[in-house]
């Protein structure tokens, strides 16, 4: 599959996730918003920009517990909890919040 | 409720056996794995030009391997007990669904290639050539089975179809015809350790949050030790209970029995993942090279006891295989494995299940509780497959069922058990076990939890059950996205360590 973003193609696997993480920018992750049906706000933004930090120091996404506290400290303790994350992601904020920030999508039992 | 783009059953707070609709799940089919996933475990990484000529020499080398398929390609009479157990035809109504059907897929072929009637007068037994059609649809209705084995329990025969659907997948991986979601996941395990690709670093990163915030939460200073030589426990859990809710809700209280206890204990990042998926594809070189790590770990570490996490079928590989596989009880022969079995506490069951720690410590008094903790929880206890037909618990018949209902009990006040027809031996899969639990088999996901859901609605229904506890992570991971779907909330779902973790009192002093 592949996805088109200011006129130029970027490669996904079938579930729309970007194959290779460098080509990854804000403007291609409005387009993964948008397929994803989110109207992207500031804390959506908190999230991907998080995640992506996250994944670049652990290759890999932060548990939720993490992610959770993480968002808590950045946005208000009320925000950090994995009730408001299904908000910002209603498809949960692993796999939803990973494709639109350009990662891959985290795998097992969850 | 969850958006679809399929119909989602009605909930009638009962099961109904659907007519049958030809060809309903004809368009539900999960990804295949790509030359790259597949190769890196061994298997072929496309369709090679004779893999006819490989497939049924596959099936000939597993028919002589496991004398139990030869039987169950033989003994079926098609008598129909098992056509309405399945949980996918109930939720689908399509026949194929049917476990005779899922079996038929193969033993048409069976017929064709291994018995002379089949041979000389194939249209005369119902005996089919595999041709890419037949091979296509294997792919498509094997990875619609979960191998959760209710079908065999109302078997007059026991033919299990989980051990066709096994041996399925394992001739479709053997022509290069795998399926994305397991084998990807397979490769991690070998790459990094787990079934999520947690590396060390990460794991560390997320046990020292553990910590800070169980600190935070109860005053006391509860540890998560990782890669601790010397103690005497090793606790070997599915990776989502680091990375996901609810299931790290019990990781957590698993870290607090342990403490109240005063049992040293220790994780690994080696050993990082109790699931083992190799039991998916039926390939037991997967089954065991996963295993292996486990003991590696074991070795290294010099634990005297190995406990394994709520994880249902990494219990049924730990109870029914690691023997033979690694040498964690009486079996294995090699010499890593008579170390091993010389290096654990003969005095404590090898693997012991962390409900069976959790039951001893709890009849014994060793730990201490306060049910009213749980008051607020009105609960019912989810059995999953692979623990309740696949293993045992504490040595006694049905241990599996009683253990885990009477920690609930002895934590909480309020339980309630689902409709007899659907629990202890004919528990329902939850819908997504067996390597389905992947979004693009979404559809098959919402509809095969149905029964399981019409058990759960009757007991909201009658005794306002607000939490559905079970010890496998694919169920938690399973009935958190499908209940909404339902008009269920997901917090509903937990572990029962979620709820020791509630209850439990860690100072001494209370």
């Amino acid at each position: 599959m592949a996805l088109e973003v200011n006129g130029k193609t970027y490669e996904t696997d079938e579930e729309g996730y970007l194959i290779n993480l460098g080509d990854w920018d804000e403007d291609i992750a409005k387009v993964l918003a948008v397929e994803e049906k989110i109207d992207m706000t500031e804390n959506h933004w908190e999230v991907i920009n998080f995640l992506r930090e996250y994944y670049n120091d652990f290759q890999i996404a932060p548990a939720v517990r993490v992610l959770t506290k993480a968002i808590g400290k950045k946005l208000g303790p009320e925000k950090g909890s994995s009730k408001y994350l299904y908000e910002l992601f209603p498809y949960g904020p692993a796999k939803q919040a990973c494709k639109i920030a350009g990662l891959p999508k985290p795998t097992g039992c969850i | 409720m969850a958006v679809s783009k399929f119909e989602v059953p009605e909930l009638k707070g009962y099961t109904v056996i659907p007519l049958v609709r030809m060809d309903a799940a004809a368009g539900i089919k999960s990804f295949p794995a790509n030359a790259p996933i597949q190769e890196a475990i061994g298997f072929p990484g496309e369709l090679p030009e004779n893999w006819q000529e490989i497939a049924i020499a596959k099936m000939g080398e597993l028919l002589g391997k496991y004398r139990s398929l030869q039987v169950f390609m033989d003994a079926c009479v098609h008598c129909g007990a098992c056509t309405d157990k399945c949980h996918y035809y109930i939720g689908t109504a399509d026949p194929k669904n049917m476990p005779v059907a899922r079996q038929d897929l193969m033993r048409r072929v069976y017929r064709r290639y291994f018995t002379f009637a089949g041979k000389y007068f194939p249209q005369l037994v119902g005996a089919k050539d595999l041709t890419r059609d037949v091979l296509d649809e294997w792919y498509q209705y094997y990875y619609q089975c979960s191998e959760c084995r209710r079908c065999s329990v109302y078997c007059p025969y026991g033919i299990d179809t989980a051990e066709i659907t096994m041996a399925g997948r394992e001739i479709l991986d053997s022509v290069g015809l795998g399926q994305k979601y397991t084998n990807e996941i397979l490769g991690k395990v070998h790459r990094i350790g787990n079934n999520l690709g947690l590396p060390g670093p990460a794991l560390m990163d997320t046990l020292s949050g553990l910590e800070e915030d169980v600190e935070a939460d109860t005053g006391v200073a509860v540890k998560f030790p990782i890669d601790v030589k010397g103690a005497e426990v090793l606790l070997i859990t599915p990776s989502a209970d680091f990375f996901s809710e609810p299931h790290v809700e019990s990781l957590i209280g698993y870290a607090k029995v342990f403490h109240a206890a005063g049992i040293s204990w220790t994780l690994s990042s080696m050993a990082s993942e109790a699931g083992n998926f190799g039991m998916f594809i039926g390939s037991y070189d997967q089954l065991k090279k996963v295993a292996l790590r486990i003991r590696q770990a074991a070795l290294e570490l010099g634990v005297k006891r190995i406990v394994v996490g709520e994880c249902g079928h990494a219990w049924r590989v730990a109870y029914s295989f690691w023997n033979t596989l690694i040498g964690v009880g009486a079996g294995g022969q090699d010499e890593y494995a008579r170390m091993l079995q010389k290096q654990l506490d003969s005095n404590y069951p090898q693997p012991a299940h962390i409900c069976e720690v959790t039951y001893d410590l709890l009849q014994r008094g060793a730990i201490r509780v306060d049910k009213e903790a749980n008051d607020h929880r009105i609960i019912t206890f989810h059995d999953s497959c692979n623990v309740a037909r696949g293993s045992g618990m504490g040595g006694i018949p049905g241990g599996q069922f009683i253990i885990p209902r009477e920690i609930i009990k002895s934590v909480a006040n309020h339980f309630y058990d689902m409709a007899p027809e659907t629990i202890r031996e004919g528990t329902y899969c939850c819908g997504g076990g067996g390597g389905l639990l992947t979004d693009d088999l979404m559809e098959l996901r919402v509809k095969g939890a149905q029964p399981r859901m019409d058990a759960l609605q009757a007991v909201v229904e009658n005794h306002g059950v607000n939490f559905m506890a079970t010890i496998c992570a694919i169920c938690k991971a399973q009935f958190t996205k499908v209940v909404p779907y339902y008009g269920f909330e997901m917090g509903m779902i937990g572990g029962v360590h979620q709820l020791v973790s509630s209850a439990i009192i860690l100072d001494p002093n209370k």
